[in-house]
């Protein structure tokens, strides 16, 4: 007897289990059907890191070179080159010009360097490859020249591809975010 | 050198004792479960040895995936060792930040602002929730149910895009940074919490009916794997794992951390010590972790979410420092030894998966093969964690 209202009670957890699975089948789709549809939620979603440009020219990154990111990167994914011009260019080795006010016994006959050495942005490398996507160089940037993208999409096929020159991104943007819905027809 | 010593030296450190034995003890099949096995969700190999469907030895061998994150500690600075948390255990990541920020603050003497304490409390149980959804997922599809894990999913899907509106990521969070959480939370952030609670309290009675009361479901998990308390100390098991044998040690009651000890909440146990203790206490564990993040909405205090006047080259002073925290899987330690340099002279972590799996083999023994797989589900590991 109490075997059998056992089982009768097995058999109702399976109806009530069947039930559930009934009711949802009616639900609307949950599952995003990828390249018909795309998700909305990206306005969060970190990408690669990008340069943020200058207020006045969208073509210049805001970016001083002070070499914090380079410097708490885990992974050491950024990499920069930079030349000084105008007064105090031809100090020299630019990495020295990092802080003009150091002396040393070489240095000491020469004239002072200018306050302010002028310098360039060469190159802003990321090998997004390596990248953890920490946000520490971002949150490290003392002027928020670096932000994440939203860039989700971002393919490639070889290791070079991930080798990502940020100033050229930021001069000619090739894949900037598109609104989410269905691709238009190409 | 002699025949037996030979035969010893085939194979490996774990196959070694499997090898001679066979021959006494007659007609047993050794079988290799995994490194790439279905349920063992990760580089785990059991060796077992088989008489007839029934096991006589079992062997978990560790090291697929070690990563040597703990000598990484070593060789990168005190905040870029942040991100390597996110990836110790990949499913309950924020605990892990958790572990390693309060170590580093309690090295240093650094307070957290109480909004930040807040927030903490919030992400970190909404991840717990997350881990404890995908193990209730995987677990039954080590058992042969499909569906369940795509109902876990979907809200393990609400859970991810709540995180990423504050981390940014969706797994491998580096959200706490040392005094502080990296970013603050947003209305979009509580509003949304609000509704999940809400949601997901009506979604925990359809779990229960279309699983846990399934009379299938209680034939796999009832009576099989009984843990008894002792052993479970002996091994040093903690989280659902021992409390599903009985015992209420919970980190955040125990010794609580940040603010757990000015929230109510209980930590439930089982009887038996059974596989069903281990998977009852994990779900009303998510219960739980809705009054929690519910208490946490509501006392969420104003201020800073990072603490204001943080050096900019973290040193911290010479010592040693031990913090630990609850994670989905069990007690999460951090232990620090600094010698005042740029970076920690030595990081141990404490994993709980380590101590949940080793009982594994003794628990394993003498029962069905298919059995063993469901107590392997039971114990709700994460390889990765494991072998660090
Ligand atoms: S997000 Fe982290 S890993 Fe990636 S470039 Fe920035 S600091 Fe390096
Ligand atoms: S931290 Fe910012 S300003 Fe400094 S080098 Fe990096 S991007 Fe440029």
């Amino acid at each position: 007897m109490k075997r059998l209202f056992k089982t009768l009670q097995g058999l109702w957890s399976l109806a009530v289990g069947l039930k559930i699975t009934g009711v949802e089948l009616f639900k609307p789709w949950l599952t995003v059907h990828y390249p018909r549809q795309e998700v909305d939620n990206l306005a969060t979603f970190r990408g690669h890191i990008e340069l943020v440009p200058a207020a006045d020219d969208p073509q210049t990154p805001r970016c001083i070179m002070c070499w914090k990111c380079v410097e708490i990167c885990p992974s050491r994914c950024i990499s920069l080159r930079l030349h000084a011009v105008g007064e105090g260019a031809e100090a020299g080795d630019p990495g020295l010009l990092l802080a003009p006010e150091l002396k040393s016994p070489y240095s000491a006959h020469l004239p002072p360097p200018p306050d302010k050495i002028e310098r360039v942005l060469d190159s802003y490398r990321l090998n997004y490859s390596l990248c953890s996507l920490c946000g520490l160089c971002v949150q490290s940037c003392p002027v928020e020249a670096i932000r994440f993208s939203r860039n989700a999409y971002l393919v490639g096929t070889t290791r070079q591809d991930f080798d990502l020159d940020l100033l050229a991104r930021l001069r000619n943007p090739v894949d900037a975010p598109r609104p989410p819905g269905p691709r238009p027809p190409t | 050198m002699s025949q037996d010593a030979n035969a010893r030296l085939t194979g490996d450190f774990y196959t070694a004792p499997f090898g001679p034995r066979i021959e006494e003890e007659g007609d047993t099949l050794i079988l290799n479960m995994g490194p790439q096995h279905p349920a063992t969700h990760g580089v785990l190999r059991v060796i077992v040895e088989l008489d007839g469907e029934y096991i006589r030895r079992a062997e978990p061998v560790l090291g697929y995936i070690h990563r040597m994150h703990e000598k990484m500690g070593e060789v990168k600075s005190w905040v870029q060792y942040l991100p390597n948390m996110g990836r110790v255990d990949y499913l309950h990541a924020l605990a892990w930040n958790w572990a390693y920020v309060g170590a580093v603050e309690k090295l240093m003497g650094l307070a957290v602002p109480p909004r930040a304490e807040y927030i903490r409390v919030i992400t970190c149980e909404l991840n717990r929730i997350n881990s404890h959804l995908l193990w209730w997922g995987a677990y039954l599809l080590d058992l042969g149910a499909f569906t369940p894990i795509v109902y876990a999913f979907a809200d393990r899907e609400r859970i991810m895009d709540l995180l990423q509106m504050v981390t940014g990521s969706r797994l491998t969070y580096c959200y706490y940074r040392f005094g502080g959480v990296s970013a603050d939370l947003g209305d979009e952030f509580i509003r949304g919490t609000h509704e999940f609670v809400a949601d997901f309290r009506k979604r925990l009675p359809m779990y229960r009916g279309l699983v846990t009361d399934n009379m299938i479901l209680r034939g796999r998990c009832e009576e099989i794997g009984v843990l008894s308390p002792e052993t479970a100390r002996r091994y040093g098991a903690t989280g659902p794992v021992l409390r599903g044998s009985g015992v209420a040690y919970d980190v955040r009651r125990a010794e609580p951390y940040s603010v757990y000890d000015r929230l109510d909440f209980t930590v439930p146990t089982g009887r038996n010590g059974d596989a069903m203790d281990r998977y009852e206490v994990r779900m009303e564990e998510m219960n739980q972790c809705l009054r929690i993040i519910e208490q946490a909405l509501e006392a969420l205090p104003d201020g800073a979410h990072i603490a204001p006047d943080l050096s900019e080259r973290l040193l911290p002073p010479k010592g040693e420092v031990y913090f630990a925290v609850e994670g989905a899987r069990g007690k999460i330690g951090v232990y620090l030894l600094s010698d005042g340099g740029p970076t920690p002279y030595r990081v141990k972590l404490r994993a709980p998966g380590f101590s949940n799996l080793s009982l594994f083999a003794e628990l394993a023994q003498g029962t069905l093969l298919a059995d063993a797989v469901s107590i392997l589900g039971s114990l709700d590991l994460v390889i990765p964690e494991i072998d660090r």
